[in-house]
């Protein structure tokens, strides 16, 4: 089976966020990047497992520039077998889904999986994008992929409960909390990392549909107001008066 | 040229979050002097969704769209948008929205954001709208490029006004006989609580501070006297206490509820990415010292077992006296 996980480069969750040019850009000054979960913990790890199992080959694909490099090779310590880097601004996700879809249309991939949303951008858009551009089924918000003569069999998310499909190869699929177990690359896994293929691949002509013209930084909460333990009734007045809230 | 806002059925009923985005898309109608048409798969009374603001309602009708499978639903809307000559395009940023607008806006070539919180900005050939980026830390301004432009709306962003107005509702026959998903639905699992987390107002939600999962009696109690939906932390979910479908947070669920009420929850910061775009928090730690006070509005510190009884017991007079 040959496996395509896309993966993004998104700030650690701890980061504190700010911005930079006149808040036009992101500060990346002194952030840790990391592989955005979705794309690690469920994607990659459950493509990892179902190769073990059955054979093939896993393969990583990030679009964006050099400097995220070190996130591709933790990928590959987790245990990929090669790397393809697109070397493209990803800022806009129809972009990217056109770059990946570029690169992936003749490479006869059974399986492309992605995280459910990058937790930078929170978008939610890759997957479905790259199925349309691929015409190729997309299963959304995974949570349980096997696959057995040629079919897989999915559970996701839908609203209010679950689904159950089954779909034959190829597809794409979003990967949500419940595919598999995180991995910590170990020593052996670091080691064989550096010197595995990551290929870079020249950017593709793509369409720049969206930009972002400026950031703000959310409002935070003023002070929390405290209130006796003994008396949760001012809280009930406080929500029904102060807060409208009930 | 007009406004084109999906919509969809849950339990007979056009749910919440569609009419926020017939709401939103008539305003954007009204900007840009047109109308905004509804769509909508299945039989059910929709006269809400006339109420809502759209002029026009189309019922979508194919076989093959029961199972609102995207790739059959992508061909339907594209169709809707083609005969209504929609510019923009509007879906509700839930399942069937985060499944389906990046499809048909692949397809269209149209700009698309995802999860938008504010009405658009449109000035000549301008369009921006704002979203949520760094899961909730930040807003971002987005600018549309293309001729058609998908929008798929952050639920509870905007209150619901329904009006004394109503559509005109059109049965729209749709070919897919060109398209084949081989897609095959063996089984759905509907989840056992009665309220969707996304679309509650109301949510109480409970962490480790409950010890065990033979004390959610009381947060199930509060939760009911409230109308409230019941959620979780990661912890809780993980350790099975909880069914995963309640775990709210990064890796879980996002919501923003009117009202959201924490109990025994540390506030770490995974699970503020979840939950900090809720109107109004409620802390209840017996630790002073937990972070999520500085994220709160409202603060009890205390044990649980004996501040939520009491909470109730305040619930219960307040309902006494204000009904």
């Amino acid at each position: 089976m040959k496996i395509l996980v896309c993966i993004s480069n998104v700030p650690d969750t701890t980061t504190k966020i700010s911005f930079v040019n006149n808040d036009t850009a992101f500060n990346t000054a002194g952030v840790q990047f990391v592989i955005n979960p979705y794309d690690e913990w469920y994607a990659l790890v459950r493509a990892l497992e179902l190769k073990e199992a059955q054979g093939g080959n896993v393969t990583i694909i990030h679009v964006g520039g050099a400097d995220s490099e070190a996130t591709i090779r933790k990928g590959l310590a987790i245990g990929a077998d090669d790397a393809v880097r697109i070397d493209s601004d990803p800022n806009d996700a129809f972009a990217a889904a056109e770059q990946i879809a570029a690169y992936a249309k003749d490479k006869g991939f059974d399986l492309i999986m992605a995280g459910k949303e990058t937790i930078n951008y929170n978008g939610s858009m890759v997957g479905a994008m790259l199925a349309e551009l691929l015409n190729l089924p997309f299963i959304s918000m995974a949570t349980k992929l096997d696959v057995a003569s040629n079919v897989a069999t999915i559970e996701h998310d839908i609203d209010g409960g679950v689904e159950v499909v089954e779909c034959p190869l190829p597809l794409v699929l979003s990967a949500n909390k419940g595919m598999a177990e995180a991995r910590i690359p170990n020593m052996r896994g670091i080691m064989a990392a550096r010197t595995k293929p990551l290929q870079v691949v020249a950017a593709a002509a793509a369409d720049k549909l969206t930009s972002i013209s400026n950031y703000t930084l959310a409002k935070g909460r003023t002070d929390c107001k405290f209130i006796d333990p003994a008396h949760p009734e001012q809280l009930i007045e406080l929500l029904h008066t102060e807060a409208k809230a009930i | 040229m007009s406004v084109v806002v999906y919509t969809e059925i849950a339990k007979g009923k056009v749910k919440k979050s569609s009419l926020e985005a017939v709401n939103y898309g008539s305003r954007i109608a009204a900007q840009l002097n047109t109308t905004a048409t509804a769509i909508i798969v299945g039989d059910a009374d929709v006269s809400d969704l006339g109420k809502a603001g759209a002029k026009k309602v189309l019922k979508l009708k194919n076989d093959k769209l029961k199972d609102l499978n995207g790739q059959y639903l992508t061909s339907a809307i594209e169709q809707a948008v083609a005969a209504e000559g929609a510019t923009v395009i509007i879906f509700p940023f839930d399942f069937t929205g985060k499944e389906v607008a990046p499809r048909l806006a692949a397809r269209l070539k149209a700009g698309l954001v995802a999860g938008a919180v504010d009405n658009p900005v449109i000035s000549g050939d301008s369009f921006t709208v704002k979203k949520n980026v760094f899961s909730g830390k930040a807003v971002a301004t987005y600018v549309l490029h293309s001729s058609k432009k998908v929008i798929s709306l952050l639920p509870n962003s905007f209150p619901i006004e329904l009006k004394d107005s109503a559509a005109e509702v059109v049965d729209f026959a749709v070919n897919l006989d060109a398209v084949n998903s081989p897609i095959k639905v063996k089984e759905v699992k509907k989840a056992t609580t009665e309220l969707n987390l996304p679309d509650a107002e109301l949510v109480v939600s409970a962490g480790r501070g409950l010890k065990g999962p033979e004390n959610w009696g009381m947060i199930e109690e509060l939760a009911k006297e409230l109308g409230a939906a019941t959620a979780c932390s990661r912890p809780v979910a993980d350790m099975h206490w909880r069914d995963h479908h309640e775990h709210v947070g990064q890796t879980g669920v996002a919501i923003r509820p009117n009202l959201y009420i924490a109990i025994g929850i540390s506030g770490a910061i995974q699970h503020l990415a979840g939950v900090n775009g809720s109107k109004t928090i409620v802390v209840i730690n017996s630790d002073k010292e937990a972070p999520f006070f500085k994220s709160a509005d409202y603060g009890i510190v205390g044990d649980a077992f004996e501040v939520v009884p009491k909470l109730i017991a305040a619930i219960k007079s307040f309902k006494a006296n204000h009904n």
